[in-house]
C-alpha cells in the first residue's frame, strides 16, 4: 500500500506523477531525450541499460516496465532480456554494451566506484564520450526513478500481462505526462 | 580528470550540462521546481534534505554546494546546515525535520528501506503527505544527481570559498549555464 494518498489509481510511477504533475514535466522530458534516441546508444539499448539498474535497485515495477519495452525493440526476445539481467557478459550482445553496462552497475553502487579502468575498458569496445555520458545519466536517472517508485510505495502492478500493454503506449507515445493524463492500456 | 572530455575549469554538474545541454536543461528544471516551486516545506529546508542526502552518498561537489545554498537561505539560522551534516540527531531542527530527514536518509540507500514506521512517525509529528513526497523526491534525485557528478569524475574544486559563491547564486534558482559557444 503507498505510504501516501495518491488520490488516484495508476501504476507505479504514474501514481506519483499524477500526484505532482510540476516535478513529473521535466522527468518526462529527461526520460523522451534520454532513451528515445538511437544518436549513439540505440534505444534499446538505453531502455536494457534502464532496466538492468533497475533489476539491481530491486524495484520490480522499473525493471519490468522498461524490460517490456527493451522487448518491443528487441523484436520479443525475451530469453534476452533475462539473461542480460542475469548474465550479461555471456549474453549475444556487442562488447561495447557489456562494458557500458558493467559501468551502469558501478553508478548504481555510487558515483564514485566508476573507475578509470571501467572507462578506458569501454573506450577500448569503442564507446564514446556520449555514449559514456549517457550510460551514466541513465544509470543515474534510474537510481531516482526507482528511488520515487519504491520510497513512496508506489502500487507494484502484478498482472504480468499489463507490462506489454503499457510499454507499447511508450513506444508508440513517447515518455511524458500523457502517460497519466490518457487512458490507461488497463 | 573527468572520464570523458569536458571543459577543465568548470566544477562539477555544469561541466556535464555544458557536455550536454539537452538533458541539463531538464536536469536544471526539475532542481528548479523541485526546490524553489510550490511546497510545505521552506526552500532552505528543500535544500537541507540536498545536502544531507549528498553528505550520505559522499558527493562532495553537491554536498558543499547545497549546504552553501542552505545556509544563504537559512540566514541567521545557517547553523543549522552543519549541525545536521555533524550528527542529525543531536541538530536542534524542528522533530518533523528530522523525521523527514531519516526517511530522506533511508531513501538514499535505497527505497523500500523506507517503512510504514517511518511514515507513521513523521506524519505524527506533523509532516503532510505532500511533505513526504517532495521528502522522497528530493532523496531520489540527489541520488541521480550526486551519482552524475561522480560517475563521471566531474572537477570537484577544494577551494571552499567557491561553494559559498555558488551558494549565493544557487539561492536564487536554478538556470542552466549558458554555452561558451552562445549556442
Amino acid at each position: 500500500m503507498p505510504h501516501i494518498n495518491f488520490n488516484n489509481n495508476f501504476p507505479g510511477i504514474r501514481s506519483a506523477m499524477a500526484y505532482s504533475p510540476e516535478t513529473a514535466a521535466p522527468m518526462g522530458v529527461l526520460a523522451e531525450i534520454l532513451l528515445r534516441s538511437n544518436d549513439g546508444l540505440l534505444a534499446a539499448e538505453r531502455e536494457l541499460i534502464g532496466m538492468y539498474v533497475s533489476y539491481l535497485n530491486d524495484c520490480f515495477y522499473c525493471n519490468h516496465s522498461h524490460g517490456a519495452i527493451a522487448c518491443i525493440y528487441l523484436g520479443g526476445d525475451t530469453a534476452l532480456i533475462e539473461q542480460v539481467k542475469k548474465d550479461y557478459t555471456n549474453a549475444p550482445i556487442s562488447d561495447e554494451l557489456k562494458s557500458l553496462l558493467a559501468i551502469a552497475a558501478k553508478v548504481q553502487q555510487g558515483g564514485k566506484f566508476v573507475t578509470t579502468e571501467d572507462i578506458a575498458t569501454a573506450k577500448a569496445t569503442g564507446a564514446t564520450d556520449k555514449e559514456i555520458h549517457d550510460t551514466v545519466l541513465i544509470a543515474a536517472t534510474f537510481c531516482m526513478f526507482n528511488r520515487y517508485v519504491d520510497g513512496l510505495a508506489t502500487t507494484t502492478p502484478t498482472d504480468m500481462d499489463s507490462y506489454p500493454l503499457r510499454a507499447k503506449q511508450i513506444v508508440d507515445n513517447g515518455y511524458g505526462n500523457h502517460v497519466f493524463t490518457n487512458k490507461q492500456p488497463i | 580528470m573527468a572520464h570523458i572530455n569536458v571543459e577543465k575549469n568548470i566544477p562539477g554538474i555544469r561541466s556535464l550540462v555544458l557536455f550536454r545541454p539537452e538533458t541539463g536543461k531538464p536536469l536544471y528544471e526539475l532542481a528548479q521546481v523541485l526546490l524553489r516551486g510550490a511546497s510545505i516545506l521552506s526552500e532552505a529546508e528543500r535544500e537541507l534534505i540536498a545536502a544531507y542526502v549528498s553528505y550520505r552518498n559522499d558527493c562532495m561537489f553537491c554536498m558543499k554546494s547545497h549546504a552553501a545554498a542552505a545556509r544563504c537561505l537559512f540566514g541567521a539560522e545557517k547553523n543549522l546546515v552543519d549541525e545536521v551534516l555533524n550528527d542529525m540527531q543531536q541538530s536542534n531542527v524542528s522533530d518533523k525535520m528530522k523525521a523527514l530527514l531519516h526517511i530522506a536518509g533511508k531513501v538514499q540507500i535505497l527505497g523500500k528501506e523506507v517503512k510504514p514506521e517511518d511514515i507513521t512517525a513523521a506524519g505524527a509529528l506533523g509532516a503532510t503527505d505532500k511533505e513526504m513526497h517532495d521528502t522522497v523526491l528530493i532523496a531520489a534525485s540527489f541520488s541521480m544527481f550526486n551519482r552524475y557528478v561522480d560517475g563521471l569524475a566531474s572537477f570537484t574544486p577544494s577551494d571552499e570559498a567557491v561553494y559559498e559563491e555558488m551558494g549565493k547564486r544557487m539561492a536564487k534558482g536554478y538556470v542552466p549555464p549558458p554555452s561558451p559557444k552562445g549556442e
